[in-house]
């Protein structure tokens, strides 16, 4: 894809520090950090209601941490912070989609929301790839889950963002679509970009180094 | 203008738009809300035009309360909502283009149906000019100061009538100088100072509300 060549040049890097989750009076988890920097991935492991969710979601901004701090480029991540905002790509668990937007409308107004430079052919040819180009005319409310998964997804094939932040990007998805959105993870590791992923599925994506981040208590 | 703004603008007008029968309603409600004062008082012209000020008014303020539930409710449940937060522009900024699209698809056919009413009420003509001038001044200040309702109220069970206990006490300066523009120009005198104070309300609205309302949108998604 042509519009990846700059992401390599840009050296960037997400920082962690003592990262604490309460929900409620159950604590999720307690002091978690890490250190992502171009080219390297994290899954995201645990068991369900282990805190991926809430952990991507404070990763994201959406959340603010009981404790903790988020340095994107070595400077702390306030709320709203409109500069990492626009380095970063969030997909969590609710797809975005409007239900009376046709798939092409709602991929075409989510990405120019999100600052990218689309045009209606650009926006097609996301729509292919991840194999739902022929649904690109028909309102998202009569796609089938996988297929509105699939078009949430789409937006990885428009982003310049160096950061993906993917919450279960598998689930729902076919097998072909899982080989095709793994292709896409590997050239964005290619190209320098950072993932953090949470998925129970078995994938293997060539990161140049990957972590795994455990938050089993 | 931005980019990011059109974007929503449009979005929610093309919403509208697909979903005609949600901005009916509200136009209905109005509709039907004033007309049901002529037909319980009576056709005693005098009490009609001296009630007509405030009835349509509080017509006006229900009607718009109506639709205030879904102007956040389906982005909050699709997930819209957190896209726009995370998006590199400004929430309190995008705010302003859903609440200018609310206020286009429920304030504005209000403010163009007024005059239609107030003939039901038998105002006078100079009494109609002030009425319209008075609702397109004080209808926007009913949607930003709604929005910030509807943005405290999300994923909350009940909400709509929560929005209502909140939002229209906030509603009464707004309800007092719209009413009062309308009977002053009945009894001859100028309706300037209420006009004047309905735009202080409005511009005051602009300023503070597109700001509490990503505060509060901010809270509701965690």
């Amino acid at each position: 894809m042509q519009h990846l060549s700059g992401i390599a040049l840009i050296y960037k890097k997400l920082l962690a520090q003592g990262l604490t989750c309460i929900r409620g009076d159950r604590v999720l988890f307690r002091n978690v950090g890490f250190t992502l920097e171009n080219g390297s991935l994290i899954y995201v492991l645990g068991e369900n209601g282990s805190g991926k969710s809430s952990l991507l979601r404070i990763l994201s901004g959406l959340l603010i941490p009981e404790s903790g701090e988020l340095f994107w480029d070595g400077k702390l991540i306030k709320p709203g912070d409109e500069n990492y905002h626009s380095d970063l790509l969030y997909i969590g668990h609710l797809n975005g989609l409007k239900d009376d937007l046709t798939a092409a409308e709602n991929l075409l107004m989510s990405a120019r929301l999100s600052g990218y430079k689309v045009t209606a052919q650009t926006v097609l040819n996301a729509l292919r790839e991840i194999g739902v180009g022929r649904c690109s005319n028909l309102p998202v409310r009569v796609l089938s889950q996988g297929q509105k998964r699939r078009v949430a997804l789409a937006r990885l094939w428009l982003t310049e963002s160096p950061l993906w932040i993917l919450d279960e990007p598998f689930a729902a998805l076919d097998a072909t679509s899982v080989d095709v959105l793994v292709t896409r993870l590997n050239q964005h590791m290619v190209n320098g970009g950072m993932a953090i992923i949470t998925t129970h599925q078995d994938v293997v994506i060539n990161a140049q180094f990957t972590q795994n981040l455990r938050l089993d208590s | 203008m931005n980019n990011a703004w059109i974007t929503v603008l449009r979005r929610d007008l093309l919403l509208a738009l697909r979903r005609r029968s949600d901005v009916a309603t509200t136009l209905f409600f109005f509709l039907i809300v004033s007309s049901l004062f002529p037909l319980g008082i009576g056709p005693e012209p005098a009490v009609l035009s001296s009630i007509a000020p405030g009835v349509l008014w509080v017509a006006a303020l229900l009607a718009g309360m109506l639709s205030l539930t879904r102007l956040f409710a389906t982005d909050y449940v699709d997930g819209s909502l957190e896209q726009m937060i995370l998006s590199p522009q400004p929430l309190a900024f995008l705010v302003t283009a859903k609440i200018l699209a609310h206020w286009i698809v429920c304030g504005l056919p209000v403010v163009l149906l007024a005059p239609v009413i107030g003939l039901q009420y038998a105002l006078p003509n100079d009494a109609l000019l002030v009425l319209v001038l008075a609702l397109l001044l004080g209808t926007p200040a009913l949607s930003l100061i709604g929005a910030i309702g509807a943005a405290l109220t999300l994923g909350v069970r009940g909400s709509g009538l929560l929005i209502a206990l909140l939002v229209l006490p906030l509603y009464i300066p707004v309800l007092i100088f719209g009413a009062g523009a309308v009977a002053a120009s009945q009894h001859g005198m100028s309706a300037q100072a209420h006009l004047s104070l309905l735009a202080a309300c409005s511009l005051l609205s602009i300023v503070l509300a597109p700001m509490a309302t990503a505060a509060a949108l901010r809270i509701s998604v965690e």
